[in-house]
């Protein structure tokens, strides 16, 4: 079997720090894959590599069995591999309506029925069409995360990179936002590759992980050895028990 | 126990081009020297509870209550002074995140310095030394050195702990923590709620820990307020939370996806406008 995204032994430098050291990842066609790990273990960045976002110093990036050069994305690529980022606030234009926002990503790829393909990506999202013509400040978060999907989804690819898509949100909103997501991933077979620190999130929404620890994967496993406890790394370890919330310590020791 | 903080009927509104927007509408509760938990959405007023208290309200809000007393003294009648005397002396703030709310153009222990001189008499000397004894006991490693940085030089959760030093070092009766671990990463976040646990315990302190995750309130606080659009919906200690009554602590409490629990798709909350009545 092909894969979606194959990447081997990439490492990303940024002047002498090492973001990423010798990474091999396999990501199946339709699979949604998680990695998580703390701030600066690389996880973003992976994404962001495979986006053409970060300086590639060694390594091979395929998409859908083509090879990537450095940094350099075609209009062919961007449709078949759309981006989420982690802040709604940061990640939509303030000043412009959602609908010319929306009409971007079409008016570069030169697609035809624009306006059908808005209302139906504003539709999918959850968004009826009156918020079409209002600017990103009059959203909430949850509503300008919509937008952001809907802006991904328009050009119909088929590998989504979502960079912790819900981690801005409040904890009942994140419920709506990760539903939608497993929604259009249904509708659309959608290849997800999802970046998380909570691990929670992560084994709700994907089937197998990396855990990422310094540029380095450490650790991969599926979502189910993870439930069930089968993990081989102290660090994975570390972050199970920084999910499950705050304990007490002295009271745990006297229990 | 006798109460620390007595809460009212407090209400604060903000006058706005298309009328009043209430954000806190009538929350009553007391605190003693223990720790109590306010839990809600964006927009349920429950940040806003805790700077009106704290006195943080913005200038053209309106704030009134029944009784908003602190330790006798009626807060709201308060002259500035008074108020200037209580903030951060005996009544302290944490706020979300130390990229945004420590100076950056001031060195980590300077600021932790002027709190301290600013509420108490004591020498340059001495002020250093507080200073560097509540950085190590917030455990950072080499206070020496982490005393002459600058807010940017230092980690998240790093900054995070100079910001608990700096509340603590006066000494205050009453802590408010705002969403205080919200901006760290889920392994720090730990390390830094450990260390205000073990500080709060120690000292003795009344601490408000405002929260939208309901799951890490209660397990860190003895009682927890649930407020929705401006209101308390339920209150109910930190132990009896799998019997939440009200629909929307229920709600809170199940849209969290969890290690172990396959629920596809999650629960959602599903707001009715009766429980904003």
């Amino acid at each position: 079997m092909t894969s979606a995204v194959s990447v081997s032994n990439l490492s990303v430098t940024y002047d002498d720090f090492k973001a990423l050291n010798d990474v091999s990842v396999e990501i199946a066609p339709g699979e949604s894959f998680g990695l998580v790990g703390e701030s600066g273990s690389g996880k973003s960045t992976l994404l962001r590599a495979i986006a053409g976002l970060a300086p590639v110093t060694a390594g091979t990036i395929r998409v859908h069995d083509r090879a990537l050069q450095g940094a350099k994305r075609d209009k062919a690529f961007y449709r078949a591999v759309q981006m989420v980022f982690q802040d709604p606030y940061g990640s939509l234009h303030p000043r412009q309506t959602i609908d010319r926002q929306l009409l971007e990503p079409l008016a570069i790829h030169g697609v035809a029925d624009g306006e059908r393909r808005i209302l139906k990506a504003l539709d999918e999202v959850g968004l009826g069409s009156g918020f079409r013509f209002r600017y990103p400040h009059q959203l909430s978060g949850g509503q300008r995360q919509r937008v952001a999907i809907a802006r991904a989804l328009i050009l119909e690819p088929s590998i989504l990179l979502l960079d912790e898509p819900t981690s801005a949100l409040d904890a009942s909103v994140q419920a709506e936002v990760l539903n939608l997501l497993e929604q259009v991933r249904r509708n659309h077979k959608l290849t997800f590759i999802m970046v998380s620190h909570d691990l929670g999130v992560v084994t709700h929404m994907c089937d197998r992980l990396a855990v990422m620890q310094g540029g380095r994967v450490v650790e991969r496993l599926s979502s189910a050895d993870l439930v069930a406890g089968r993990i081989g790394e102290d660090y994975t370890r570390s972050l199970m028990v920084a999910s499950k919330g705050f304990q007490r310590k002295d009271v745990a020791a006297t229990a | 126990m006798s109460a620390l903080l007595t809460v009212e009927n407090l209400k604060v509104s903000f006058p706005t081009r298309t009328g009043l927007v209430e954000a806190v509408r009538g929350v009553s509760f007391t605190l003693g020297r223990e720790r109590l938990g306010i839990v809600g959405e964006s927009g349920s007023g429950k940040s806003q509870t805790g700077r009106a208290i704290m006195g943080l309200t913005p200038g053209h809000a309106q704030v009134t209550a029944k009784q908003l007393s602190f330790d006798g003294i009626d807060l709201l009648s308060a002259s500035p002074k008074v108020r200037r005397d209580l903030r951060g002396k005996r009544i302290a703030m944490i706020l979300q995140d130390p990229k945004y709310s420590l100076n950056p153009v001031m060195s980590i222990g300077r600021q932790i310095v002027e709190t301290l001189r600013q509420h108490e008499n004591v020498s340059r000397a001495e002020a250093r030394e507080r200073a560097l004894d509540m950085l190590a006991a917030v455990q950072i490693r080499d206070p020496k050195r982490v005393y002459d940085l600058y807010p940017h030089e230092v980690s998240g959760g790093m900054g995070q702990r100079a910001m608990i030093a700096m509340m603590l070092v006066a000494g205050p009766e009453l802590l408010i923590a705002d969403e205080p671990t919200s901006a760290l990463d889920v392994t720090v976040q730990l390390e830094v709620l450990g260390i205000l646990d073990k500080l709060v315990a120690e000292r003795g302190m009344g601490l408000i820990f405002v929260s939208h995750d309901l799951r890490l309130v209660s397990s860190f606080c003895d009682r927890v307020i649930v407020m929705y659009a401006g209101r308390i919906v339920e209150e109910l200690a930190a132990s009896e939370l799998a019997n939440a009554r009200h629909p929307y602590t229920q709600g809170l409490l199940n849209c969290m996806p969890a290690i172990g629990s396959d629920r596809h798709p999650l629960p959602v909350l599903d707001r009715k406008p009766e429980w904003a009545q």
